[in-house]
């Protein structure tokens, strides 16, 4: 995926530096050319996250979600719907239930399964395009600073890290940043000033 | 054990957990009317109503019907005269009819949430498969039960 790629690229030396950020923190405090380079770093490792098809499928600016590594149309025809939560009288939920189904490979999470709201829509936008969206909260579901991160703690946002199998028996991929790295990475963004590519 | 209300009456399973509902209901329960298909959740044919909104039995763990409330095709109605059901004779909808009884619950389902759907609500709303290509019917005695003037 393209935003995916471009964003790898930065991944390690966004972990460094948060490294580094959690090792000196008072240094990053008293200069702020460092923090905002420091606050980018720490972005770099979100966006790694962000670009991820687990993330991508359901933060659409379509009609409808996506579904798979390749990002293709979610198959029979399944729309956003009204309310984001699939079309009336065929909710996300018919299929999708509260945990992922071995069986079937039917992904599921303990939250409703839904897609996030086409104003919080990343398809195509660039990787500073969706740093701009993600502090603006007509972009981001009226969210303000930490509570950011807060959305980061949501069972739909975990599920990401534990997909589960498909039908075929073979493991989805996950993330390439572990959910602690980018829950860290997020909070350090967050309080080193939400800078942007 | 699972409790649960199945049809308006109470039942219980003692069943592994992560048995599908859809077995559950066919070989603990005798209600043969839910149809195996696919087994993914992609066909439509095991569709049943739980707390009112859509399923697909087979990708239901039975576990998680715990305290709800079940419909199947059995207790769409009593008697078949959910208005759904006529159309579907009025329209001599089904062909072979296995997957019918999935297309009735979808279709009731949606009914209920929008009980005078459009073409493009019926299309977003039914993605339940039918081999014999039955859809044009189907379509038709959806609207007919809504008393829609298509």
């Amino acid at each position: 995926m393209r935003v995916h790629t471009a964003f790898a690229f930065s991944t390690v030396a966004g972990l460094a530096a948060l490294t580094m950020v959690a090792l000196f923190p008072q240094r990053s405090a008293s200069q702020p050319a460092a923090q905002e380079a420091e606050s980018r770093a720490a972005f770099a490792v979100v966006a790694t996250v962000i670009g991820s098809p687990r993330c991508q499928g359901c933060h659409t600016l379509s009609a409808f979600p996506r579904q798979g590594d390749d990002q293709h149309r979610h198959l029979f025809n399944v729309m956003r719907g009204p309310d984001d939560g699939g079309a009336l009288g065929l909710p996300c939920t018919t299929c999708h239930g509260q945990a992922n189904n071995a069986a079937s490979g039917v992904p599921g999470a303990d939250e409703a399964w839904r897609l996030a709201p086409i104003s919080m829509g990343w398809e195509g936008l660039t990787t500073a395009d969706i740093c701009r969206h993600l502090k603006d909260p007509v972009h981001n579901g009226r969210r303000i600073g930490e509570q950011v991160v807060d959305h980061l703690r949501t069972g739909l946002v975990k599920w990401a890290w534990s997909p589960g199998t498909d039908a075929h028996g073979r493991a989805r991929t996950a993330p390439s940043v572990p959910y602690s790295d980018f829950m860290a990475a997020a909070e350090m963004w967050v309080r080193t000033g939400e800078a942007c590519p | 054990m699972t409790r649960f209300k199945l049809n308006g009456r109470s039942v219980t399973i003692d069943a592994d957990p992560d048995t599908p509902l859809l077995w559950v209901l066919r070989d603990e329960l005798g209600l043969t009317g839910t149809k195996y298909g696919c087994g993914i959740a992609a066909c439509g044919a095991c569709t049943v109503h739980v707390e009112g909104k859509p399923v697909r039995s087979c990708s239901l763990p039975q576990s998680a019907a715990e305290g709800k409330s079940v419909v199947t095709i059995e207790g769409l109605s009593k008697d078949r005269s959910h208005p759904l059901q006529r159309a579907w004779i009025d329209e001599q909808v089904p062909q072979c009819g296995y997957c019918q009884s999935g297309m009735l619950m979808a279709a009731a389902a949606l009914l209920e949430v929008k009980p005078h759907p459009s073409d493009q609500d019926i299309d977003a709303a039914i993605t339940n498969i039918c081999r014999c290509g039955t859809y044009v019917r189907i379509r038709r005695a959806i609207h007919r039960a809504a008393g829609s003037s298509k």
